[in-house]
């Protein structure tokens, strides 16, 4: 497809990296514009992931052969690399878990049994679904109440709002940096900031964002973040929670099992140090080891230019979809990620998400797991485009051609 | 046409088309005639939620037969309803509680019947052939 893109990236070169993108579906080119819900993996980190099942596979931690102290230095190298790419203050604050709703449930587990009855926990309203369910389980669970700040019609977080729902008996503020339904980016900064004045902690959704903006967990002075893998050119049933780590020992183990203890006897059973006292069982080895691999995939990109990339072609997508009369496109701030999503007329978002996967072209249609902002807008769901750093104007300008042919099949 | 008469027409009635934007232009040209159920008879016990589209049903029994009324939000998803109402309209119970609906496979339909799939019609063809059995 023809790069006609003014950042300075080559999206060829990128693009000849991730092999899936030279499938055929239903005998077209693959335009793959579902990027949120998943992104394609570089052919670094599948060979990875061959490699060690066919050169390195052995189970970590306490094997005393020469393969499980390998596997081990790879997975423990992956922590340490995923921890310097975040600029965390130590490895031992970077948890593995399944993911981000693994991570979110972690805390809410564990962190949750810090709480009392009567206190309270900030959420927003343009949440995804694993930022709501986790908190409403821990409400009926210790009695804690949740308060939900609203947005704005543009889909912006309502801060005025959010502050007079900040007060001492707030114990944590659990946001998203980036909405996964509308890709609006939060001013997360200014909510940590203020939630600290009253003494609560932060948990940032990092789904969304670990793949479009350079995270300094130092800098940004949150108290948990979490993400997983398979945004992130990594695996799919791997992720990261980061939290602070006078923290994390504070807070009582999650799942017991294998290498989280320290010791164990039926009179008393004493547990493991961070990061393992949060990692029973054997975890995802390879999606580990992989997820470390996909960082360096990142590492060899100049992040800047691609999110430069991005914004391209957010704009571009944006002005060519406006162009189409009866297009309504929700989240209308400025702030956004490479994120679109957007009714047409009276037409149901599943029938064109039918036609357009017909013509090659890969969006999610639906809620989005958000079905909050859905009944905000009082609509059944949206058509999602997500874009990711391989795609191009030219996939964009044919994605646009099978949408108004869409239109007109369904008009 | 019987049961399986009527399953093989539907099928030449596809094979005419080798684009799969033709094929769906049948269906949506299909969901536009469906025979809907009133506003006001789209009652909760007819809903079918699903995670893309919803679906209503209504079934009749008379004289040994079997009559569907449906609907759905989404037109692809009331096409394929329109298909599925066209063959099982007027067939005994006991067909359409044991018979193959072969042609949705055949006509390369099967992924909107798929249980992943959470567009509802799972379901209704679940529920139009339990209303079946209720009859048999």
């Amino acid at each position: 497809m023809k790069d006609t893109t003014q950042s300075r990236i080559a999206v060829q070169d990128i693009r000849s990296q991730f092999p899936i993108l030279t499938q055929k579906v239903n005998g077209r080119d693959l335009i793959y514009f579902d990027n949120a819900a998943t992104s394609q993996k570089p052919l670094i980190v599948i060979d990875k992931i061959k490699n060690y099942y066919e050169k390195e596979n052995a189970n970590i931690h306490r094997g005393v052969h020469s393969l499980s102290q390998e596997a081990t230095t790879a997975y423990e190298q992956a922590r340490q690399k995923i921890s310097s790419y975040l600029n965390a203050k130590s490895d031992s604050e970077i948890i593995f878990t399944k993911g981000t709703t693994d991570g979110i449930n972690l805390i809410a587990s564990s962190f949750g049994e810090l709480l009392s009855p009567g206190d309270e926990i900030i959420i927003s309203a343009m949440e995804h679904h694993s930022n709501i369910v986790p908190w409403q389980l821990l409400e009926s669970r210790k009695k804690i109440k949740l308060k939900v700040v609203p947005i704005h019609k543009s889909g912006e977080i309502d801060l005025n709002a959010f502050e007079k729902l900040l007060n001492e008996k707030t114990k944590l503020v659990s946001i998203t940096h980036i909405s996964n339904s509308l890709g609006i980016i939060n001013p997360i900064n200014e909510i940590i900031r203020k939630s600290h004045l009253v003494g609560a902690k932060v948990l940032i959704d990092g789904a969304q964002s670990i793949q479009h903006e350079k995270i300094d967990l130092q800098e940004l002075n949150c108290d948990f973040f979490v993400f997983s893998g398979h945004k992130v050119y990594g695996p799919t049933g791997v992720g990261v929670l980061y939290g602070k780590s006078e923290l994390l020992n504070i807070m009582p183990p999650y799942q017991g099992g294998g290498d989280m203890i320290e010791k164990v006897s039926f009179e008393k059973t004493t547990f493991n140090v961070l990061p393992f006292k949060f990692e029973a069982g054997t975890p995802n080895i390879v999606g580990g080891i992989a997820l470390g691999t996909a960082f360096d995939f990142i590492d060899s990109l100049n992040f800047e230019q691609c999110q430069v990339h991005e914004l391209e072609l957010l704009r571009y997508a944006e002005a060519q979809l406006n162009a189409i009369p009866t297009i309504k496109i929700f989240g209308t701030s400025k702030n956004k990620t490479s994120v679109i999503s957007f009714n047409v007329g009276d037409i149901h978002p599943f029938d064109i998400g039918t036609l357009l996967d017909k013509q090659g072209v890969a969006v999610r249609t639906g809620h989005h797991c958000t079905q909050p902002i859905m009944d905000f807008y009082q609509i059944p769901g949206t058509i999602r485009v997500s874009f990711s750093i391989y795609n191009t104007k030219g996939e964009i300008d044919l994605f646009v051609a099978a949408l108004n042919k869409s239109i007109q099949i369904l008009s | 046409m019987n049961y399986i008469e009527k399953q093989n027409a539907i099928i030449e009635d596809f094979s005419l088309f080798d684009d799969w934007m033709e094929k769906y232009e049948l269906i949506i040209d299909l969901g536009k005639e469906i025979e809907m159920i009133p506003s006001q008879d789209k009652r909760d016990e007819q809903l079918i939620e699903g995670c893309q589209s919803r679906v209503w049903l209504k079934s009749n029994y008379k004289d040994g037969k079997m009559f569907y009324f449906a609907d759905s939000d989404a037109i692809i998803t009331k096409g394929i309803i329109s298909l599925l109402i066209k063959v099982m309209n007027g067939e005994e119970p006991k067909t359409i509680a044991k018979e193959d609906l072969f042609f949705i496979k055949e006509i390369g339909l099967q992924e909107h019947l798929s249980p992943t799939r959470a567009n509802g019609l799972v379901e209704m063809v679940k529920r139009m052939k339990l209303d079946a059995i209720k009859h048999y």
